[in-house]
């Protein structure tokens, strides 16, 4: 029986608008997932310390306020400099198209929009932790 | 409603009527009817459903108690809605440049957005405002901001909804001031704070200070405005957010109801007349996408207030037992998929807020899932309200769906439903209480995520989402960005201010400012003397702090 994957959620900045990171919670966690929820206002060192502590396989990040092309990058950088890159990054929020493109150039594994299902996000996250961890198996 | 013996045919004859009916069944369009908060629909209503409501007691007549029908004798005959757009965005200046947009085009009350910096009392330069500035609305700072985004707008004239709620004190002082600039009596003024801070713990989740120091400040800014500003609407409790999260219509209707309820025994606790404050009391709900549903949510959410301020707070002028209410449409009902079905959406949304008998309405621009809106969405969006008012004839005649056997019994089962949910939460100990265990937070979560599993499972059919899906599509819609020199700029404002003021004057009223909030003094009076030296939002919440503590969230999932 391998390990549970576990996913820290979390929603940086000042945006209160946290549906769509809970309904991700319960869906992760009846998926199966280890699903750890940092709650409200983190800041990128706040998310990625916990990441590390909690030794993660995935960092969920919900951003609503169209601050992402401020956050997402100081997460990936952050993540980078504490050599924690080889945890899978994505995130959801209303992001125009042009702005996914750039931020995905950046490091940043995959972004969702609305409209997106649950499902599409768990596989994702199953498929790309399971590429990292084979990655770290032949290393 | 009915005579027995018409009672009793009628019903040999819907027997039979069923059995007949039964022959059809077999054939269906969806698996279950259910409504958007997932209650059961029935098949038929017929006059059986409501037999027992009195129509003089259940329905009675507009602008008479209950106020089934409307809070007017002649609603929108005698004047329609207020057509009240929230906009705000980036710059104080490029906000007033929208504002004076939407009055050209007949708009009739302007509605601020602030964005979320000013909205956690943060000022533009605070390392917590980092990308946030201008985002999600305009970004004030202190008294000079506000005066640009009114510039050229006078405010004895125009009524303004402010969207503020753990600042809201600090943002009405601005507002105030700018009035006495313009050499306008507050007596005068006309407008809304929203003002619910209830609601932000629940679902919106803005908050700066704990419950208890945030409902003394509110309640103070109601003592205020009896005796300064008695037009001002001083809370707009919301149901909006708590229905954006995710809540059923009930839990939308009972949530909002109960947070009304804690502030106006707040307010008779404080020692203020129930006559005096709870006419400038008014309510502010979600128009969602299924229709009836709605209509009966507004119907039974003034009957329920009615009999509340009248019974159990025993208030004695009529104006105090009237819900008005401000109605939005859901923004979570709009689809980032072909945007311009939005337009649709939001037309049906907005009707049924009319049939339900709003007093002002917003209705959302097609492309609010991507982006702010842009000048030539947001006039489609007000133009759909214009096309409600005059066009539809819908306004020829006041509550035109009462009587229908479905609605009048969809009205009844809301009122049940949003009573039993009163009573559940004061028997677990009331709002606070019910705040601090995540009670609320954890009912909202489950229907926003039983939702969610409804459309994923095809229970649910979203046009362009699980249904009629075009696969990639170009949007071709213009998208409003907010420039990121908005940020720089604001950053540099609030520098310039801070450099150019009086600062004895700013420190000064800053320290009386916390001996008031110390002791029992009025704190919306203090702020008006720290705002009027252009002492910041930033530095007004900071000094408080301290004082009232900080509130958090424990992560509820």
């Amino acid at each position: 029986m391998p390990d549970k994957i576990r996913v820290l959620l979390a929603k940086p900045g000042l945006d209160g608008h946290d549906r769509g990171i809970k309904v991700i919670a319960a869906a992760f966690r009846d998926a199966g997932f280890e699903v750890i929820y940092t709650g409200l206002r983190q800041t990128p060192e706040m998310i990625v310390n916990a990441a590390i502590q909690e030794d993660v396989d995935a960092v969920g990040v919900s951003i609503l306020s169209g601050a992402h092309m401020t956050l997402f990058p100081a997460i990936k950088k952050l993540l980078a400099e504490r050599k924690a890159d080889n945890i899978v990054l994505f995130g959801g929020g209303i992001i125009p198209d042009e702005d996914i493109a750039a931020l995905e150039k950046q490091g940043i594994d995959r972004l969702f929009t609305p409209g997106a299902t649950t499902d599409e996000t768990i596989a994702f996250v199953l498929e790309a932790v399971g590429k990292r961890k084979k990655h770290e198996d032949i290393m | 409603m009915f005579e027995k013996g018409f009672l009793d045919k009628l019903s040999d004859r819907k027997t039979r009527w069923d059995a007949d009916a039964e022959k059809y069944r077999a054939q269906k369009t969806r698996p279950r009817f259910i409504t958007v908060s997932g209650e059961e629909i029935n098949e038929l209503y017929t006059p059986q459903d409501i037999s027992g409501i009195d129509y003089d007691a259940g329905i009675g007549f507009p602008g008479e108690y209950p106020y089934t029908r409307g809070v007017h004798h002649t609603m929108y005959r005698g004047r329609l809605w207020t057509m009240r757009q929230f906009s705000g965005m980036g710059t104080p200046k490029q906000t007033n440049a929208r504002y004076h947009y939407l009055l050209k085009n007949g708009q009739t009350g302007l509605s601020v957005a602030f964005d979320l910096p000013t909205l956690m009392g943060y000022d533009s330069d605070h390392a917590r405002s980092l990308g946030e500035v201008g985002k999600c609305g305009v970004a004030v700072d202190s008294l000079a901001d506000i005066e640009i985004i009114f510039d050229g707008i006078n405010l004895g004239e125009v009524s303004t909804s402010m969207t503020i709620n753990a600042p809201a004190s600090v943002l009405l002082a601005m507002y105030l001031a700018v009035a006495e600039k313009q050499g306008v009596s507050f007596t005068k003024l006309r407008g809304t704070l929203q003002n619910d801070i209830l609601k932000e713990y629940i679902a919106q989740k803005e908050w700066i200070y704990p419950p208890e120091p945030s409902i003394r400040l509110i309640t103070d800014l109601m003592a205020f405005c009896t005796d300064h500003v008695p037009q001002w609407n001083t809370i707009s409790i919301s149901g909006y957010h708590i229905r954006e999260a995710g809540s059923t219509a009930a839990q939308e209707l009972a949530f909002t109801l109960a947070d009304g309820f804690t502030y106006i025994e707040s307010a008779i606790k404080d020692g203020q007349d129930v006559d005096q404050f709870a006419p400038r009391l008014s309510f502010f709900f979600n128009a969602h996408q299924d229709f009836f549903e709605e209509i009966a949510k507004y119907r039974a959410a003034r009957r329920i207030f009615a009999r509340r301020m009248k019974e159990k707070y025993k208030a004695k002028q009529e104006r105090s037992w009237l819900l008005r209410f401000h109605t939005q449409t859901a923004g979570c009902s709009l689809t980032a998929q072909q945007p311009e079905n939005n337009i649709m959406r939001t037309a049906f949304e907005g009707l049924s807020a009319v049939m339900g008998g709003t007093q002002s309405l917003h209705t959302n621009s097609m492309d609010e899932t991507l982006a702010l809106p842009s000048e030539k969405a947001v006039l489609i969006a007000l133009r759909t309200q214009q096309i409600i008012a005059h066009e539809t004839g819908i306004t020829n005649t006041i509550d035109p769906l009462a009587g229908s056997y479905f609605v009048e019994a969809m009205t009844d089962k809301m009122e049940a439903d949003a009573e039993a949910y009163l009573q559940e939460i004061e028997d677990r100990g009331g709002v606070l209480k019910c705040i601090e265990d995540g009670y609320f937070q954890r009912e909202i979560a489950n229907a926003a995520y039983r939702y969610q599993k409804e459309i994923e499972k095809k229970e649910r059919i979203i046009v362009g989402i699980n249904e009629y899906v075009m696969g990639k599509e170009k949007i071709d819609i213009p998208i409003l960005k907010i420039d990121e020199q908005v940020e720089k700029d604001q950053c540099a404002f609030v520098k310039k201010i801070r450099a150019d003021r009086d600062h004895d004057k700013v420190k000064r009223t800053l320290d009386e400012l916390v001996t008031v909030a110390k002791g029992n003094g009025n704190t919306l009076k203090a702020m008006l003397d720290c705002v009027r030296v252009y002492a910041t939002e930033g530095e007004i919440c900071d000094a408080l702090r301290p004082v009232f503590g900080e509130y958090v969230e424990p992560p509820f999932i």
